[in-house]
């Protein structure tokens, strides 16, 4: 189809309307509701444009462009129209940018000049709209700024998947708001912020920081999920005061969850820690970097000569950058240890050593929207991974089918085609079903062990899906790769790819979840659990802080208490370490430091320090050289991160090599389902990592109330509590007093308590037999 | 009495009062007759949708769109469920004429929706009742429910196959409901705010399927049609203008209230059955389509006929058939505020001309009704209309527009006195002895 | 929260739309919860969105669109006024006043006994019986002269 926009021609597909044709020869039409990845609401009319033969103006965003069209965007017709529409939005509009925290940074604003300030034909009395109080991170003060776009409103129904705001009432007293006081609990409501065109909605926590003018824009790079999202960090002398999303569709869209924008807090945090401490005479001393350096490198030499390298371990958290994690598996090995990990939260290792290659997502980010059916086995999708969640949401408004087996009944906001829930302990059994119906429907052999397996109608039209049409996906999420079945689910799962033809991937934990295996950082001996399980008598620590990150935290924690020498690189100090800890050394958080990470699909992401570390924190890379000369290692002089890089993935290189799911063996048993009470453990989404846990306004959201024993009827009344009722928690050694709380999503014979908080610190392993019992 | 006065009835024939309105009354009269002989004779879809073309029904609901070639818009072989939808919605102020065919007569609309659904293939229907009107919601129910049980409704209509199933929905107090696609938005229980169009509801309408929405008069008038034949309707009313149509007088006439008289019966005619201006006062000036069509002054109203094209030419619309009469005890300033309000009240706010436009529209007119216009107020009117016509999501804009237009176009003089003096032309005693409101007797 | 027989008349209305459209019944149970409850209080419209499987807020903006719910409480009657323009030229204007005198109360007030609350309406569809009111949403009086409104007011009660 051709169009001809201001005279300049445009080739459009069928479906196409005026804007998109505009957008592609680079006229700009005035707009505020139109937004590329909302549905079209045409309802503020600034788009209004010429079309040759049309007797009125037409809205660009919503008119189909048809063959031959010629469009005017500038001619008299359509500037008087958008004039006049101007004219309308500023009458009940406050008048004074200067005060407004969107000023500099305000699309309305910014049209407004451009069409002059006609508002003063209007003498009457302005519309007064009065503030809302909807939660921690988003601001509707000054919501008499609203020119009622609906963006707000369709971001909720169509990306967030929950109508949280609405607009109610009618005519000039039509209102943005939610439903009588709550909150916005959307874990990425922030986008609304973003999405907004005026000052309505706007950050709390950023509210009257900074004006946008004086603000220095970085490129960053997340560091939570495995996302990878883009971002933009500003800042403003020396310190970071805001991050937003930086577009890019094939990762993250336009999009970030709200864990990426305003974990920056915890940035600046007053638990940063900014000096090195060592512990002297049973206390934490601040001492330079030197003596610190020193002391660290004469004790592990020490320990080392003295009860063999093997009695060295060191663990990182998945987050740390690929540089670092390099680094440490070198100094590592260079101490003669195999001990080195960097994934606190599993259990299962078996499969180390049989895979085909660096496990990761099986498909890019962009290929989901191809799919026709996904399926994701154990995940707390929507908290764990959000925007990997609104792509599945957006996949299964179209036309894909996604189901999902899981161990929380958590709405994943997705229009599911199918849904299993089931304790821990039977997810294997759950996907063996589906295995099994899909052997059945192609006619293939039952695979060995799952004889007695029988397929109910659930498994059956979750394996129909996946075997119609075209594309289809298997995704393996945190759940799963944190149980103690890790081996059989990822088994069960090629096999089920292996029958129905899907990809078959993990989404992976956090940042550098695909990073850690290209860095090695990988045991050759004792592995995250058994590093403990075993105690070492050195440890050093990378960012973890292991009774909250750690599969088994009670064990990691005694273990650590016995320890020799523990050192952690933290770029905190409140946490329980000053307890266990001889060395803190003060590393820098992502805006510090250069570095890698490598996300779920194999993307390669570098990214640069924003502003200069804090006090006397380093980057992470630069500790681990310097603590490699310090033990006269081989091979540690470096001068940049990207020279350490280049020693692990070709300069240049987009996508890391070497991914692969498969795994060298093909059978499998199913263990038996566990016996007693078993515990159903998620990271909540602001628990999930050292900056998220300590970001303010993200800890007064109704994601971040401490964790409860969440039960359905039937255990609640098993165990003789109602809710509200205290419980004793027990595992192992360790107990914890939590409030019993009723929730029918919790499977049978489940108890769901959350990890990676301190209220449940002192508990054992993150699944398998729980003991509850009231308080 | 049902409907006051007729020439030439169809739709208001044998309704005596209140007590016709059953299946078996409409039955006696000759209802479904059409239905039948459709079914029965196996008639082609593309029959009766000819006849309706044939006939120059124009829709009832205000746009006047001939009902025929909107039928034919409607994608024959559609894969899933079509709906037609029944605007009962009548919010249009002066307008109370579907209200009256429900009450004496809602079988000739179930037929006319059944043989509507025959000839488009629809499988469901909904009528929208204004929520105002309740116990027409319920008798709707109730003669639902007799057309059922009789088998002119449900699975399997009388013997033949076609299945189409009917059901009532209320308003609840939203002009903008009346609008087609906000009425479609308000059945899937949202707000009533208009879609913007394309799509039109032939290709995405109820839930997104194929959709025909027309006026209550509409499809009470399809048996007729059926009856007669096309061409017989036709001539009933005037060359382009078919048929007989039901008139809703309000105002200042001695006999308020609906007459059926064929398009083109002439203005004064239809005066003299209203009983003509009360108290033999004189005719000022007359709204003839209903709340939204341009006020046009007594003379141009004395030379009408009452068709659309005729309408047209003396710069107004025949809408949906509503005429307000307002006689020279009328302060137009005071008429003109209270449209104003209206239409700024019930705008949806969706879009920003109309939302902001309406409001500003009604607190310039309100100023100057209350002694504080300005000089540059008309002037500041024309212009603030002039931004809101045809930029706006539906036409609501227009609607609201229209009359301040028209009201300062055709009696200037009397808005500048107001201006300046700070007070009515028409004193307001005068005013008050023209609504008869304590002086009237029943 | 609604007595069964509520929910019996929602039931039947939501068999009017196709399975996977409940969200239609919306309006008929919000009108439905007011009639039992004389208004719709918050609790009241969260009830009916769960019921329907609808998101609280969409359900509000349902009940605060169309005027003819009440979000606050109304006295036991309420009594609307029509005073759009047909009505207007035949007394709707003056009934209203008429009725303020009477009750002593303006638009959009209730009478201290908590029996009558004055709503001023918009067009009824009924212009050609002017002046015309409602009360509780669906009684319709038409042709109100003083006379009239004084039958009426005494049988409120
Ligand atoms: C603001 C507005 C209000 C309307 N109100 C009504 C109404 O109350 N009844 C009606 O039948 N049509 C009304 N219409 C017209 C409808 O949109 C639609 O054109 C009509 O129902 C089609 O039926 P018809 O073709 O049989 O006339 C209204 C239109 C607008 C823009
Ligand atoms: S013109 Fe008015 S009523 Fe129509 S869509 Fe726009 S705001 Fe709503
Ligand atoms: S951008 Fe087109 S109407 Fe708002």
């Amino acid at each position: 189809m051709e169009i001809e926009i201001d005279g300049k021609m445009a080739q459009v597909p069928d479906g196409s309307t005026i804007m998109d044709a505009a957008q592609q020869v680079g006229a700009y039409i005035p707009h505020f509701c139109y937004h590329k990845k909302l549905s079209i609401a045409a309802n503020c009319r600034m788009c209004l444009v010429q079309v040759e033969k049309a007797p009125k103006p037409l809205p660009a965003c919503a008119t189909p462009a048809t063959n031959g069209m010629r469009v005017f965007t500038h001619s008299e017709l359509a500037v008087k129209a958008q004039q006049g529409v101007m004219e309308f939005l500023l009458i009940n509009h406050p008048l004074d940018c200067p005060i407004c925290d969107q000023g500099g940074e305000c699309q309305l604003q910014d049209l407004a000049v451009g069409y002059g300030n006609s508002a003063s034909r209007f003498q009457e009395d302005k519309r007064v709209v009065f503030h809302k109080d909807v939660g921690p991170l988003i601001s509707m003060q000054e919501m008499a700024r609203c020119i009622h776009c609906t963006r707000c409103v369709r971001f909720g129904q169509e990306i967030a998947g929950v109508m949280e705001l609405g607009m109610a009432n009618r005519n000039m007293h039509a209102e943005i708001m939610t439903f009588v006081g709550r909150s916005i609990d959307s874990e990425l409501s922030g986008n609304m912020i973003d999405l907004c065109p005026v000052g309505a909605l706007t950050s709390k926590p950023f509210r009257y920081a900074a004006r946008s003018w004086e603000l220095g824009r970085r490129k960053s790079i997340s560091p939570h999920d495995s996302i990878g999202a883009n971002l933009t960090v500003q800042v403003k002398n020396g310190v970071v005061l805001r991050v937003l999303p930086r577009e890019n569709e094939e990762v993250n869209e336009c999009w970030i969850s709200d864990k990426e924008r305003f974990s920056y807090e915890a940035l600046n945090s007053p638990a940063r820690l900014t000096r090195p401490m060592v512990r002297v005479d049973g206390t934490l001393r601040e001492v330079d970097w030197n003596s610190a350096l020193d002391y660290v490198a004469h004790a592990l030499k020490d320990i080392v000569a003295t009860h063999g390298g093997e009695s060295f371990a060191a663990l990182s958290s998945p987050q740390a950058t690929l540089e670092e994690l390099y680094l440490l598996q070198k100094l590592t090995r260079g101490l003669g240890s195999g001990n080195v990990d960097f994934r606190p939260r599993r259990r299962d290792f078996s499969n180390d050593g049989q895979l085909g290659g660096i496990p990761w997502l099986g498909l890019r980010f962009s290929e989901i929207k191809d799919l026709d059916a996904a399926l994701v086995v154990g995940s707390f999708l929507r908290k764990d991974h959000p925007l990997f969640a609104q792509r599945l949401r957006q996949l299964a408004k179209n036309w894909g089918q996604v189901s999902m087996l899981s161990v929380g009944g958590d709405d994943p906001l997705i229009d599911l085609h199918a849904q299993v829930t089931v304790s821990p302990a039977d997810l294997p059994l759950a996907l063996a079903r589906v295995v099994k119906a899909a052997a059945q429907f192609q006619g293939e052999t039952i695979p060995a062990g799952l004889d007695s397996v029988e397929a109910d109608a659930t498994s059956q039209a979750i394996a129909r899906s996946l075997l119609e049409r075209n594309k289809r996906a298997i995704f393996l999420g945190n759940a799963a790769e944190q149980s103690p079945q890790a081996a059989q689910l990822h088994a069960l799962a090629l096999e089920l790819a292996r029958l129905t033809g899907a990809t078959c991937g993990f989404i992976g934990e956090a940042a550098n979840s695909v990073g850690g295996h290209v860095a090695k950082a990988l045991p050759t001996a004792l592995n995250a659990d058994e590093m403990f399980a075993q105690p070492r008598k050195a440890y050093i620590l990378l960012g973890v802080e292991p009774e909250l990150d750690c599969y088994n935290p009670q064990q990691a924690v005694a273990a650590l208490k016995e320890a020799a020498l523990v050192v952690m690189l933290t770029p905190f100090n409140d946490g329980a370490a000053r307890e266990y800890a001889d060395v803190l050394l003060p590393t820098t958080p992502f805006t510090e430091t250069s570095g890698t990470f490598v996300n779920a699909e194999g993307r390669v992401q570098s990214f640069n320090g924003v502003v200069r570390p804090l006090g006397d924190a380093r980057p992470g890379w630069k500790v681990l050289r310097v603590l490699g000369n310090l033990l006269a290692l081989p091979g540690f002089d470096y001068d940049s991160s990207e020279q350490v890089r280049a020693e692990i993935v070709p300069a240049g290189e987009g996508f890391v090599g070497g991914l692969s799911n498969d795994l060298e063996r093909g059978a499998w048993l199913l263990a038996d389902a566990g016996e007693g009470l078993q515990r159903v453990t998620d990271v909540p989404i602001y628990f999930s990592d050292p900056l998220a846990r300590r970001a303010p306004a993200l800890q007064k959201t109704r994601d971040a109330v401490a964790p409860t024993a969440r039960m359905n009827a039937d255990t609640l009344a098993a165990i003789g509590v109602t809710d509200g009722v205290p419980v004793r928690v027990r595992q192992g050694t360790g107990e914890a007093v939590l409030t019993a709380r009723f929730d029918e999503t919790v499977p049978a014979r489940c108890v769901r308590v959350a990890a990676g908080h301190p209220s449940t610190a002192a508990l054992g392993a993150m699944f398998g037999a729980i003991n509850v019992e009231r308080a | 009495m049902a409907i006051l006065g007729a020439i030439n009835p169809m739709l208001s024939v044998g309704l005596d009062g209140d007590n016709a309105w059953r299946l078996a009354d409409y039955v006696k009269r000759g209802g479904y007759v059409a239905l039948r002989r459709i079914l029965e004779q196996k008639l082609p879809q593309e029959y009766v949708i000819n006849e309706v073309k044939k006939s120059v029904l124009r829709g009832r609901g205000g746009a006047g769109f001939p009902t025929g070639l909107k039928w034919s818009f409607m994608p024959r072989s559609f894969p899933g469920d079509k709906y037609v939808v029944c605007n009962s919605d009548e919010g249009e102020p002066g307008t109370f004429k579907d209200r009256d065919i429900l009450r004496y007569n809602p079988h000739s609309v179930i037929e006319g929706m059944a043989i509507a659904a025959f000839a488009m293939g629809a499988v469901r229907g909904y009528n929208y009742i204004h929520g105002e009107v309740w116990e027409i919601y319920e008798r709707f129910e109730e003669a639902i429910d007799e057309a059922r049980a009789a088998g002119f409704l449900g699975a399997d209509i009388l013997g033949s196959g076609f299945n189409f199933d009917l059901f009532g929905h209320h308003g609840y107090g939203a002009y903008i409901c009346g609008e087609e696609t906000a009425l479609l938005e308000s059945i899937e229980g949202k707000k009533g705010q208009p879609r913007f169009k394309p799509p039109f509801p032939a290709s995405f309408g109820l839930y997104g399927r194929p959709t025909t929405i027309n006026n209550t008069e509409t499809f009470a008038s399809v048996p007729y049609i059926i009856n007669l034949g096309g061409e017989h309707y036709l001539e009933a009313g005037k060359a382009n203008n078919g048929g007989t149509k039901l008139f809703s007088v309000s105002g200042h006439v001695n006999r308020p209230g609906n007459y059926e008289i064929p398009l083109g019966t002439p203005f004064a005619t239809l005066l003299e059955m209203a009983g003509g201006i009360r108290g033999g006062r004189k005719l000022k000036g007359c709204i003839p389509g209903g709340s939204s069509a341009p006020v046009v002054p007594a003379a141009a109203m004395m030379d009408c006929t009452m068709d659309y094209d005729s309408i047209a030419k003396a710069g107004s619309m025949l809408g949906s058939g509503a005429v307000i009469v307002m006689d020279e005890t009328t302060c137009m300033v005071k008429a003109l505020e209270r449209l104003s309000f209206f239409y700024y009240e019930e705008s949806c706010g969706q879009c920003t001309p109309c939302r902001e436009g309406t409001s500003w529209l009604y607190k310039v007119v309100h100023r100057i009704e209350h002694g504080q216009g300005r000089p540059d107020d008309l002037d500041l009117l024309a212009s603030v209309t002039g931004n809101i016509m045809g930029r706006t999501i539906c036409a609501l804009g227009d609607a609201a527009s229209m009359p301040v237009q028209s009201f300062i176009k055709h009696y200037r003089d009397e808005f500048a006195y107001h201006i300046e003096q700070k007070k009515c032309l028409v004193p307001v005693d005068v005013q008050r002895a023209g609504s008869g409101f304590f002086t009237a007797t029943v | 929260m609604l007595t069964s027989e509520s929910l019996k008349r929602i039931d039947r209305e939501i068999a009017k739309y196709p399975a996977e459209q409940k969200q239609s019944a919306v309006m008929a149970a919000l009108a439905i919860a007011q009639e039992e409850q004389g208004w719709l209080s918050s609790a009241a419209i969260e009830f009916v969105a769960g019921y329907l499987g609808m998101a609280p807020i969409a359900a509000y903006e349902v009940a605060s669109f169309y005027n003819m719910y009440d979000l606050k409480p109304v006295g036991k009657y309420k009594v609307s006024v029509c005073t759009n323009l047909p009505c207007m030229l035949t007394g709707g204007v003056d009934a209203g006043e008429y009725l303020k005198t009477k009750l002593g109360i303006g638009y959009n007030e209730t009478t201290p006994d908590g029996l009558i609350t004055l709503k001023e309406g918009e067009c009824m569809g009924a212009c050609g019986d002017a002046p015309v009111m409602i009360v509780n949403n669906r009684r319709m009086c038409s042709w109100m002269n003083p006379e009239q409104i004084d039958k009426l007011l005494a049988e409120l009660k």
